[in-house]
Formats: C-alpha cells, sequence, structure tokens
C-alpha cells in the first residue's frame, strides 16, 4: 500500500502587532524615537511591528535606511504597510494590506514590564480562517430599509432580505430565504467569503469589495438556490443543486 | 381597555383612509364602540370620506395643545351611533404632534372606546411614527404593485423598531389588507399576484379588497363604503376584514378566482 506524502499545511491566521508610523523628517523621528526608547528600554523588543508608511514621502533607498535603522535599535519590522509596490523589493519585509485598527498602545514609561498590555493593530497577513471565525443568526427578515452590518464573521438570516434592505458581512452570508436587496460579504478584506441565498433577487452582491449589480449577474440564475464566490478579481455564482 | 389599531402603508394612495374608515364602520355597525383618528395633520381626508366635513369645529391638534377637550373635538357619526372620529388639522403641520401629547390624547380613548383606528399619514416622517408608536395592532395596506410592497415592508420594519411595542420588547401584531386587487389583471401579470406579496412581506392576511367602483363612489358621498353600499364586494371584504380583526377564523376569498354561481350572482355589482 503506497503511503500518500502528508501535503503542506497552509493555513491563514491573524496575529496581533504594532503599527509604527514614522513622520518626516526622518532624523527628528528617529530621535524621538530614541528618547522613548530610552524611557522604556527594550519596549520593541520581541514585538512583531509593522511600519506603516502610508501618505510618506520616501524614496526607496531612505525606506532601506529607516529599516536598518530601526532594525539597529532593536525595532525588527516584519511587514510595510501602505507602500507603493515601486517602494518594495525583496530586500524590504513584505507588504502587508488590510489591516484593521485597534485601540492605541500605552507605551508603558520606566521600566519594562513582560506583562504590559501591548497590542494595538490587528494584521491579518492572511485571510483569518472560517473556523476562527464568530458568527450571529437572525430568525427574522431583513426589511426595507434595514441596514444589518456584523463584520465580526459570518451572518446567517432565517428568513428574507427584503429589497432595499442590505446586508454587510466580514465573513460569509447566508440567507434561508430569498435575497431580494444588497448583499455584502467579507468587506473587511475576506476574499475566501462567500454568498449563499435560497432565491436570488439581488440587487447587489459584492465580496471583498467586487460587486454585481442585479443587471451584470447572469439572468438563468435568478430566483434560484445560488452560492456566490470570489475567484480572482471575478465574482462567480452557480446553482445549488 | 379598548385595542389601539394604525393603518398605515408608507406609499400614499393606497387606501389607507378608505380602509379606517370602511373598518370602523363595519365594527360599529356590529355595536362595537369605534373612533377613526386622523393623524394626517395639514392634508386630512379622513372627515371627507366619513362625510363630517361640515361639522369639524375643534381637531387633534387643538386637543393636544390643550385648547379643546377631547368631548368637544370628537364627532359622533349620524349613521352609526357607536361610531365617532376624531380629524386632524388642515392648517397646523405636523410639528403640533407631540409624543405626550399623542400618548395622553391615545390613553384617553383607549379608556373609552372598543377601538381607537389611526389613519396614518403616508411617509415615514413624524406623522406616520407617531401615528404607529402607541399601536396594539398594524394593518398594513397594501396594493399588490412593487413600489407598495417596498414601502410596506418598509413600514413592518418601522412597527418592529420603533413602536412602543417594540421597545418594550413585545411583538407587534401586524395583518396585511391587500386592496385594489383586480384578478383579471394580476392573471395577465400586470399586478403582484397574492401569494407574491404575501411571500416578500411574510405577515398573516386581513382581507383582500377587490378594485371596485364602489370605493370611490362611497368616498364621493361622504359614507364608508361599508355603509353606503354593504352588498357591494369591497364592503363585504371589509365586513371580514373586520370580523378576523376580532380574532375569528375566516377563510379569505380572493376576488375573481372563484368564476361559479357567486360572481354570476354577484359579479354585475362588484365590477
Amino acid at each position: 500500500m503506497l503511503t500518500e506524502p502528508r501535503p503542506i499545511r497552509l493555513k491563514g491566521r491573524s496575529f496581533l502587532a504594532l503599527a509604527l508610523t514614522p513622520e518626516l523628517p526622518l532624523d527628528d523621528w528617529l530621535v524621538q524615537l530614541d528618547h522613548l526608547a530610552s524611557r522604556s528600554a527594550g519596549f520593541f523588543l520581541r514585538r512583531p511591528i509593522v511600519l506603516d508608511v502610508q501618505g510618506l514621502d520616501i524614496e526607496r533607498a531612505e525606506l532601506r535606511d529607516l529599516v536598518s535603522q530601526l532594525s539597529k535599535r532593536n525595532v525588527r519590522i516584519m511587514g510595510i504597510e501602505g507602500a507603493r509596490s515601486s517602494l518594495l523589493g525583496p530586500d524590504l519585509p513584505p507588504a502587508m494590506t488590510d489591516g484593521r485598527a485597534a485601540s492605541d498602545v500605552e507605551i508603558p514609561v520606566g521600566e519594562e514590564t513582560e506583562k504590559a498590555a501591548p497590542v494595538e493593530s490587528v494584521v491579518a497577513s492572511v485571510p483569518t480562517s472560517a473556523k476562527a471565525a464568530p458568527s450571529i443568526v437572525v430568525s427574522q427578515p431583513v426589511r426595507s430599509g434595514q441596514s444589518l452590518h456584523y463584520t465580526e464573521g459570518d451572518v446567517t438570516i432565517v428568513g428574507s432580505v427584503a429589497s432595499g434592505a442590505e446586508v454587510v458581512s466580514g465573513g460569509s452570508i447566508h440567507v434561508y430565504g430569498a435575497l431580494r436587496g444588497r448583499a455584502m460579504a467579507g468587506t473587511m478584506g475576506n476574499a475566501s467569503a462567500r454568498i449563499f441565498c435560497r432565491k436570488l433577487e439581488a440587487e447587489l452582491i459584492a465580496i471583498d469589495g467586487f460587486y454585481l449589480t442585479a443587471e451584470d449577474m447572469e439572468p438563468g440564475l435568478r430566483g434560484k438556490a445560488v452560492q456566490i464566490w470570489l475567484e480572482g478579481e471575478t465574482i462567480r455564482a452557480e446553482a445549488l443543486s | 381597555m379598548g385595542k389601539v389599531i394604525v393603518v398605515t402603508s408608507g406609499k400614499g394612495g393606497v387606501g389607507k383612509t378608505t380602509s379606517t374608515a370602511a373598518l370602523g364602520a363595519a365594527l360599529a355597525q356590529n355595536g362595537e364602540k369605534v373612533v377613526v383618528v386622523d393623524f394626517d395633520v395639514g392634508l386630512r381626508n379622513l372627515d371627507l370620506v366619513m362625510g363630517a366635513e361640515r361639522r369639524v369645529v375643534y381637531d387633534l391638534v387643538n386637543v393636544i395643545q390643550g385648547e379643546a377637550k377631547l368631548t368637544q373635538a370628537l364627532i359622533r357619526d349620524k349613521r352609526v351611533e357607536t361610531l365617532y372620529l376624531l380629524p386632524a388639522s388642515q392648517t397646523r403641520d405636523k410639528e403640533n404632534l407631540t409624543p405626550e401629547g399623542v400618548e395622553q390624547v391615545i390613553a384617553s380613548l383607549k379608556s373609552a372606546f372598543d377601538w381607537v383606528i389611526c389613519d396614518s399619514p403616508a411617509g415615514i416622517e413624524r406623522g406616520a411614527t407617531l401615528a404607529m408608536r402607541h399601536a396594539d395592532v398594524a394593518i398594513v395596506v397594501t396594493n399588490p404593485e412593487v413600489s407598495s410592497v417596498r414601502d410596506s415592508d418598509r413600514i413592518i420594519g418601522l412597527l418592529d423598531s420603533k413602536t412602543l411595542k417594540a421597545e418594550n420588547g413585545e411583538a407587534m401584531e401586524k395583518h396585511l389588507l391587500l386592496t385594489r386587487y383586480d384578478a383579471s389583471r394580476a392573471e395577465r401579470g400586470d399586478m403582484l399576484k397574492v401569494d407574491d406579496v404575501l411571500e416578500i412581506l411574510s405577515i398573516p392576511l386581513l382581507g383582500i379588497i377587490p378594485e371596485s367602483t364602489d370605493v370611490l363612489r362611497a368616498s364621493n358621498v361622504g359614507a364608508p363604503v361599508t355603509l353606503a353600499d354593504g352588498r357591494s364586494a369591497p364592503a363585504m371584504a371589509y365586513f371580514e376584514a373586520a370580523r378576523r380583526l376580532k380574532g375569528e377564523v375566516l377563510p379569505v376569498t380572493i376576488p375573481g378566482e372563484k368564476r361559479g354561481f357567486f360572481s354570476k350572482v354577484f359579479g354585475r355589482k362588484a365590477a
């Protein structure tokens, strides 16, 4: 009997990291950082840090220099957020996207305490795994004009979503009834989110920001039980048998 | 303690006022003490449909502002003595309706009448939300066409969130009254069918009122259709709806679907 080789395990998972936002001029900013580090020594030690360079007017060489300057100060950069792709290269940490804001961090002044609550910015390195996602169940119809927002995870509706109603979910959307309004799944940057409904009459559907209006939907799927997902940048739909 | 009913729809012109008058008169003809209240401040109509427009002295706004007593503003119907009207003001605007004032008026009416039927203005603004606020039961009037159905759906959502009952975590009793129904047009696909409307709105059906010139004729002579011609098709449908409102279980007949003996006998009249 042949033994199959074990497949390599690859899973999405999200972690907390500190987002550090440098400001120009960089020299002054580094002086301030040194000042902070002198007050709470080792604060950045062993903590994953993401460099947020959104809106920062900086050249590639400067960025590389900044990263090495930080590295000298024991600030290890695991990724760079908000950088143009031309700014990054194999010699720099990878780009990170879809970070979700968390509460601000208070930097402990004085001695550094191991248990000082860090944390701060949630960085989803890859889409969050479905099994870890929370979910809600709504057991009444979503009426016209109502808007149901649940960005933490999946939404299940036992009932219909009326024309003029809207469901926004961070995860997948399940409608055990007719979907006549708008359904937006994976809005926090989850491209693997799906939309399921028992009867597709939707005005608009969207997954991870990619959307399709009623006019662009395949007419053959109207009125059918359908699942909708994202393939690359294309919204795909097929009837559930 | 009486029951407070709001007759509402979201969309205008679907038959709220006609239905308020017809149901009020139908209930009163069976000896129940009924008051119909016009909440459409600024665009009042219920007095006309009730044929009481020449007897209005004080109105709802006068009562709320303390300029008149409730008993002074109530108008007793000349045909049915247990039927009363509380008219709306035509000259004031909706801003004169205060939540506290409405609450007081409804509370006093509730203690004096078996049924308090509030005719809501169209829309989802102040007048409409105040009319529904204190209701025990809602009648959602809908025409079998898409815009009316969608507006009704919106109103149902508000009934489940903006009323006192909803805020206290209680379920609001809601009934669908499908008006201006024309079976032949529904068959041709010009109108939504009964099942389609019920599927979309998913609330119990109180009755189906057929499209009929009797309704217009009754309005023009200032009489609720249930008083003008009790044998007409819409009047009979309203009588049945009133009985269901009192809790009777009656099968709902879809007008025009029975092409047998009854339509031969009553068909001409109902046309």
